[in-house]
């Protein structure tokens, strides 16, 4: 069966992320100069405009900032079968934010500030995908 | 800050019917809108030397209604790149031209068939890539997805309610009642608002705005030439556009976005009520932006008409209401009214300032306010008759 839903395109900036994904690591870039996290990533750091980084593999935990629960899916030939689902922002212990879906509880038991850790879903045998599920690692 | 108080002007408005199927290209639709705005100034359109307008891709670039119009004159012609944070940039923008000898007489207009064309809320491209590769694998993809996010947050900071949206949603439905050209014209009680099913939580049906096919325009000028026009004009006191920081990538992302229990609206209130001079307390009628009921929420706390967080109970005990304190969108707005991505708002404040809008007439109704935009980025003007 072929997987319908958006596939994420690496590019220069975000090909470490991908591939630690698909290494079931969840992989930010720390600034070599000023020694803050970024996400999304990018070359240089939006804090102090250093060129220089490391990946860092983060501790997986956060909490839930906000979050929504599709419940009409856009498109149905693609999404019909998932919804209700839930999308949320999650802050990361290590500071910044992330985008990714709540599994492993009914999205009514979602709560604000709720503790969530990752997991790592191989959508496809060359993408993987962080998704989060309540707990801490 | 717009330091240019009551030097410029609207002095023509148009627009097209609403609807959910034109049957027209969107050319025709903005030819329309212009000429009417040029007539209702009783200017030939030989004598506009300007166009701006804004699009997402869904429209056509000015260029082609001064070719279709057969305007000899209009050399500057300027395309926004915009959503609804640019309805009133694009006036903006005209009055800036203007002032720095670029143009004389300049149409502004937004036209779309938003509905039976491109649908901007059936959800973007299903592509991962830039900022949408950390977004759309995630199953998030429309905006009404993207703009939940900040309404539930909302929620979660300040307590807001579905019975506190829902004031808005049906305040704007009790004006389009009252409106003609209003595409939504059903009575809506609570009860409606309450029982219609969840799109996005926390986003009922009844909480998104329409899907419209149409076309606005305006006739923006110096308040010098507005005088020997036909119309009576209605200045521009004070304008203000921009955000905060990390507005991000493009509209729909804010990832990086300090907090999404306020939108761009606190950014830019001292710039807009510095430069018309006048406070939230002058403001007789306020058509502000609702491409969701929460917006309203946000702009109203971040203009300064309550304080931060009191959104929710600001609209609610008749507040809103065309004969409350503060009456907004009394066209209907973009949940009822239709969704010409907010530059209907500004049609409807010029007519709330003329006198001329009939049945949902504000009584006597001296300054308008105008706003455009819901997440990081907006604009908003102060009018004046």
């Amino acid at each position: 069966m072929t997987y319908a839903k958006p596939l994420p395109e690496p590019d220069p900036d975000s090909a470490p992320f991908w591939a630690g994904t698909r290494e079931h690591r969840l992989m930010l870039q720390k600034c070599g100069g000023c020694g803050r996290f970024r996400f999304p990533s990018q070359r240089l750091c939006p804090h102090c405009h250093s060129p220089e980084a490391e990946w860092v593999q983060a501790s997986g935990n956060g909490t839930v900032f906000s979050w929504i629960v599709v419940r009409h899916p856009v498109p149905r030939e693609v999404y019909g079968q998932d919804v209700p689902y839930v999308v949320a922002l999650i802050a990361l212990d290590e500071g910044v934010r992330m985008p990714s879906n709540i599994v492993g509880c009914a999205p009514e038991d979602v709560t604000p500030g709720m503790a969530v850790t990752v997991q790592f879903d191989d959508v496809t045998p060359d993408v993987t995908l962080p998704r989060f599920k309540p707990g801490r690692a | 800050m717009f330091t240019l108080r009551d030097r410029y002007c609207i002095a023509g408005i148009g627009h097209t019917d609403y609807t959910k199927r034109s049957g027209r290209t969107v050319l025709d639709l903005a030819s329309e809108a212009c000429l009417k705005a040029s007539a209702d100034a009783g200017v030939p359109v030989q004598d506009i030397d300007g166009i701006v307008s804004f699009n997402f891709g869904d429209s056509v670039p000015g260029i082609a209604v001064a070719t279709a119009l057969g305007m000899p004159h209009a050399h500057y012609c300027v395309d926004i790149a915009g959503g609804g944070n640019a309805a009133n940039l694009i006036v903006m923008h005209a009055i800036a031209a203007i002032e720095a000898g670029l143009a004389k007489t300049v149409l502004c207009y937004r036209a779309m068939n938003g509905r039976s064309g491109y649908r901007l809320g059936g959800g973007r491209e299903l592509a991962a890539r830039g900022i949408t590769q950390y977004t759309a694998p995630f199953g998030w993809i429309t905006y009404p997805q993207a703009m939940a996010m900040w309404c539930r947050r909302h929620m979660i900071r300040y307590g807001t309610t579905a019975e506190q949206l829902g004031e808005v949603a049906v305040t704007c439905r009790a004006n389009a009642t009252l409106n003609p050209r209003a595409m939504q014209r059903e009575p809506m009680t609570m009860d409606d608002y309450m029982a219609s099913r969840f799109i996005v939580e926390p986003f009922r049906l009844l909480d998104i705005c329409l899907e419209s096919d149409g076309a606005c325009a305006v006739l923006v000028t110096s308040a010098d030439r507005a005088k020997d026009m036909a119309k009576p004009p209605v200045y521009v006191m004070g304008a203000a556009y921009g955000g905060g920081p990390n507005q991000g990538e493009d509209l729909f992302d804010a990832i990086r976005w300090p907090e999404h229990a306020e939108n761009y609206a606190k950014y830019i209130a001292d710039d807009l009520w510095g430069g018309a001079g006048v406070s939230p307390k002058d403001v007789d009628v306020a058509e502000i932006y609702d491409c969701f009921t929460y917006s309203v929420l946000m702009q109203l706390e971040g203009l300064g008409f309550c304080k931060e967080g009191e959104g929710g109970s600001f609209v609610q005990g008749g507040r809103i209401a065309r004969d409350g304190e503060l009456p907004i969108n009394t066209h209907g707005g973009l949940l009822s009214e239709a969704y010409i991505h907010g530059f209907n708002h500004v049609i409807e404040a010029v007519s709330q300032l003329r006198g001329d809008a009939g049945e949902r007439q504000v009584r006597d109704a001296e300054i308008a306010l105008t706003t455009a935009g819901a997440m990081t980025c907006g604009s908003a003007m102060v009018l004046r008759r």
